[in-house]
C-alpha cells in the first residue's frame, strides 16, 4: 500500500518535471508550483483516518496511474452541445485544464477580461492581481488535492470582470476532459477577480468525452470586492466512471453578495469542497445544492461558511436524492467568529433515499464565538411520503410515477431558484430521466 | 352504483367500523354525519383505499365491481374521488403539472388521447372557474402555502377536472368560512349530473343547507344509527348527537319512518 501510494506520487513528481519545462511561467508562479508539488510530496492523497475524509476514500485515485493531461494539440472536439444557449458568445472551454481559444468564444465578452491564467500572470495589467490572489484562499500547504493542482497550474482561466460592470448575460466555463486516452488527470484552475460594484453570473460545467476513468482535481477561487455580486452555477455532469475532486473557495468584500447552486450529478465518486470567507461587513451568501447519485456512485460535499465580521448573512440549502445502493456525505460546518455579531446564518440539508441500500452520512456543525447572532441548522434524511403518495395515487396516479412526481418536487426547491431557463429544463430533464418519468 | 355491504373495518387492530350497510344510486347525494370518533371519516379512507386500514369483512361493490381489490389508484381512474380532509401538500410540483398528470392518466386509462400542457391550460380555465379559482393557484405548488379554503377549493378543482362518478367529500367544510363554504358547496352542485353521486361527510348540518342530500345517515360507534332524509340533519342539529347515543338501541326507526 504504501509502495504503491509511493510510486504513484513518484508518477506525478516525473510528469510535475515535464509540465514544469512544457509550460515555464514567471518566477513567483514557478516557486509557487514547486512549493506546492513539495507539499504534495509530503501530503499525498487525504485517507480516510483523516476527520475530513472519513467517509469518502480516495484510495483507488491514489493507487490508479493517472497519467497528468498534456497541452492538448487542436482538437476535433465539438463543444457546442455543452454551451447553453445563454452563454452564447460568453463561454470559454477548458479543455484537460488547458483552455483553448479555438473551442471558446468571447465575441461578446467585450467588458470582462478572460484568459488564460498563465497569460495573465505574464501580463503586466493582470499580474499584480493574479498574484494577490491566486492561491490564497484554495491554499495548498495543508491540503493535498489544492497542492496538486496548484503544482500541475500550466492554464486554466483568469476572469477578470473591472469595477462598476455589470455583465447581463451569463459567462460559462465548459470544463471538459476528452478522455480519448484513458485514465487522464486533468487540473482545472479557475481564478474570478469581481471588482468593486460590479456583477456578472457565472456557469461552470464539469463534462467529458465519453465514459472513461478519469481524474479531475479542480480548483476554483472566487474574490468579490466590495459591493460586487456573483451569481455562480456549478453543474458536475462528469462521467460515471470518472473520480472528481474539486475545490470552490470564495472570499466576499463588504456588501458583496454571492449566490451560489452546486449541481452534483456525475461521477463515480466526487468530492467538492466549497468555503466562503464572510471577512467583511454586510456580505452575504446563499451556498445551495443538489446531489443526485445511483447505484455506484458516491458523492461528498463539505462546506465552510466563515463569518469573520460582523452584519453578514448566509443562507444555505443542500438536497440530496440518493437511489440504488448510492451513497452520499455532507458535512457543513459554520464558523461564527469572536465579533461577527448580528451574524444571521441558515443551514439545512435535507436528503431523499428511494432505496433501502442507498446511504447518507449528514454532520451539520455550527461552532459559534459570537452571542448576538442569529444561526439555525438542521439535517433531514427521510423517504418518500405516504401520506402524500396516497393522495397522489387518490387522483389517478400510480404509485411508480407518484413516487417520480414527489422526487422531483423535492429536487425542485433547489432547482426552481435556478434563474437560468436551459439549465433548469436541463435538471429538470435529469431528474426525470433518472426517474424514468416524462412529465411533458 | 355503490353497494356496501356489513363492511368492517380496522385501523392497528382496533375495529372503528363494525357493518356499514349503504346503497348509493346514480344522480343521488348521501350525507353521512356522526360524532367525532363515529367512523365516518374512516369509511371515506376505507372506500378510497388508504393503506393503514384494514378490511376485516364485508365487500364493496362499485359499477358491478369489487372495489376493495383494486389499488387507490386504479379506483380513481374508474371513477371514485375523495376530497381530503386535510388536503396534502405536494411542494415542488405545480398545480397543473399535477392536474394534468392526474387528468391524462384517467384518459389513458379509458384509451382516450392525452391533452398537451396548452389544451389542458383551457380545459383547466374553463374547469377552475367552478370553484372561482385564480390563475395564480395553477403555477403554485400543490396545496403549498395555500389557507385552509384554498386547500379545499382546491380538492373541489380536482374533482371538477378528473370528473367521477363517485366524489366522496371527507369534511369539506371543516375550516371554512360562509363564503368559502358557499363557493365550495356552489361548486360541488354545478358538478352533480344524473350520472354521477356524491357522499358528503360532515359533522355539521351546515353544509347541507347548501349541498342538499336525497338521504342521511348517522354514523355512531362504527354503525349506522340512523337513516332518513335531509330533515334528519335538521333533527341531530337541533338535539345534537348525545340524543343519538340514548336512542341507538331502537335501531333503524327514522328510517322507517322515512320511508
Amino acid at each position: 500500500m504504501v509502495t504503491e501510494l509511493a510510486k504513484t506520487e513518484n508518477n506525478y513528481q516525473a510528469a510535475f518535471r515535464v509540465a514544469r519545462e512544457s509550460n515555464s511561467t514567471v518566477p513567483w508562479l514557478e516557486l509557487v508550483r514547486s512549493s506546492a508539488m513539495d507539499r504534495f510530496e509530503q501530503l499525498g492523497f487525504p485517507t480516510v483516518h483523516g476527520e475530513e475524509w472519513k467517509y469518502t476514500n480516495l484510495a483507488p485515485v491514489a493507487k490508479e496511474s493517472f497519467a497528468p493531461a498534456i497541452r492538448p494539440s487542436a482538437s476535433a472536439i465539438d463543444a457546442s452541445q455543452f454551451v447553453y444557449p445563454e452563454t452564447a458568445g460568453a463561454h470559454l472551454v477548458v479543455v484537460n485544464g488547458f483552455l483553448s481559444e479555438q473551442l471558446s468564444d468571447k465575441s461578446n465578452l467585450e467588458n470582462v477580461v478572460a484568459i488564460d491564467l498563465l497569460s495573465a500572470v505574464a501580463d503586466a495589467r493582470y499580474n499584480k492581481i493574479a498574484r494577490a490572489y491566486l492561491a490564497r484562499n484554495a491554499g495548498y500547504h495543508d491540503n493535498g488535492l489544492a497542492a496538486l493542482n496548484t503544482a500541475f497550474l500550466q492554464s486554466g482561466l483568469f476572469l477578470w470582470i473591472p469595477k462598476n460592470v455589470r455583465v447581463e448575460a451569463p459567462i460559462q466555463v465548459t470544463f471538459l476532459t476528452d478522455a480519448s486516452e484513458p485514465y487522464v488527470a486533468s487540473f482545472p484552475r479557475l481564478l474570478v477577480v469581481a471588482e468593486e460594484n460590479s456583477s456578472a453570473t457565472l456557469i461552470e460545467t464539469f463534462v467529458s468525452t465519453s465514459d472513461q476513468q478519469y481524474f479531475t482535481n479542480s480548483v476554483a477561487e472566487i474574490v468579490l470586492r466590495e459591493g460586487a455580486r456573483l451569481e455562480h452555477y456549478r453543474m458536475q455532469r462528469e462521467s460515471n466512471e470518472a473520480f472528481h475532486t474539486s475545490i470552490t473557495s470564495a472570499e466576499l468584500g463588504r456588501s458583496s453578495s454571492y449566490d451560489t447552486t452546486s449541481i452534483n450529478l456525475g461521477g463515480r465518486l466526487s468530492r467538492h469542497d466549497i468555503s466562503v470567507v464572510l471577512d467583511h461587513e454586510g456580505a452575504e451568501c446563499w451556498v445551495d445544492g443538489l446531489y443526485l447519485v445511483g447505484t455506484d456512485q458516491h458523492t461528498d460535499t463539505h462546506s465552510v461558511i466563515d463569518h469573520q465580521q460582523p452584519h453578514c448573512n448566509s443562507h444555505q440549502l443542500y438536497k440530496g436524492i440518493l437511489d440504488g445502493n448510492g451513497r452520499a456525505v455532507f458535512n457543513g460546518k459554520i464558523y461564527v467568529r469572536e465579533g461577527a455579531q448580528k451574524t444571521d446564518a441558515m443551514q439545512t440539508n435535507k436528503n431523499l433515499l428511494l432505496s433501502p441500500q442507498a446511504r447518507v452520512d449528514t454532520k451539520p456543525q455550527l461552532e459559534i464565538y459570537a452571542d448576538d447572532v442569529k444561526c439555525a441548522h438542521g439535517a433531514a434524511v427521510g423517504q418518500i411520503d405516504q401520506e402524500e403518495l396516497f393522495y397522489l395515487e387518490t387522483r389517478g396516479i400510480n404509485p411508480e410515477l407518484g413516487r417520480s412526481l414527489l422526487t422531483y418536487g423535492f429536487a425542485e426547491e433547489v432547482i426552481g431558484k435556478i434563474k437560468i431557463d436551459s439549465i433548469r429544463a436541463q435538471l429538470d430533464e435529469i431528474v426525470l430521466r433518472q426517474l424514468n418519468t416524462n412529465l411533458e | 352504483m355503490l353497494e356496501i355491504r356489513n363492511l368492517h373495518a380496522a385501523i392497528d387492530g382496533n375495529e372503528i367500523l363494525k357493518g356499514i350497510n349503504l346503497t348509493v344510486k346514480k344522480g343521488e347525494i348521501h350525507a353521512i354525519m356522526g360524532p367525532n370518533g363515529s367512523g365516518k371519516s374512516t369509511l371515506a379512507k376505507v372506500l378510497a383505499g388508504h393503506p393503514q386500514y384494514e378490511v376485516t369483512a364485508g365487500e364493496v361493490i362499485y359499477e358491478g365491481r369489487n372495489l376493495l381489490e383494486m389499488p387507490p389508484d386504479e379506483r380513481a381512474r374508474e371513477g371514485v374521488f375523495m376530497a381530503f380532509q386535510y388536503p396534502i401538500e405536494v411542494p415542488g410540483v405545480s398545480n397543473a403539472q399535477f392536474l394534468r398528470l392526474a387528468y391524462n392518466e384517467k384518459r389513458k386509462h379509458l384509451s382516450e388521447d392525452e391533452l398537451d400542457p396548452l389544451e389542458f391550460k383551457d380545459l383547466l380555465k374553463e374547469r377552475a372557474k367552478v370553484v372561482e379559482m385564480d390563475a395564480s393557484f395553477m403555477t403554485r405548488s400543490v396545496n403549498e402555502g395555500f389557507s385552509g379554503g384554498e386547500k379545499k377549493r382546491n380538492e373541489i378543482l380536482q374533482m371538477a377536472v378528473l370528473e367521477p362518478k363517485l366524489a366522496i367529500l371527507d369534511e369539506t367544510d371543516s375550516g371554512l368560512d360562509i363564503d368559502a363554504l358557499r363557493v365550495v358547496a356552489g361548486g360541488v352542485n354545478k358538478l352533480l349530473t344524473p350520472d354521477n353521486a356524491i357522499i358528503v361527510v360532515t359533522h355539521y348540518q351546515r353544509l347541507l343547507n347548501y349541498i342538499v342530500p336525497d338521504f342521511v345517515h348517522v354514523l355512531s360507534n362504527g354503525r349506522i344509527a340512523r337513516e332518513g332524509g335531509k330533515e334528519l340533519a335538521l333533527e341531530l342539529e337541533a338535539r345534537g348527537y348525545d340524543w343519538l347515543k340514548t336512542s341507538t338501541q331502537s335501531g333503524t326507526e327514522s328510517l322507517n319512518a322515512a320511508n
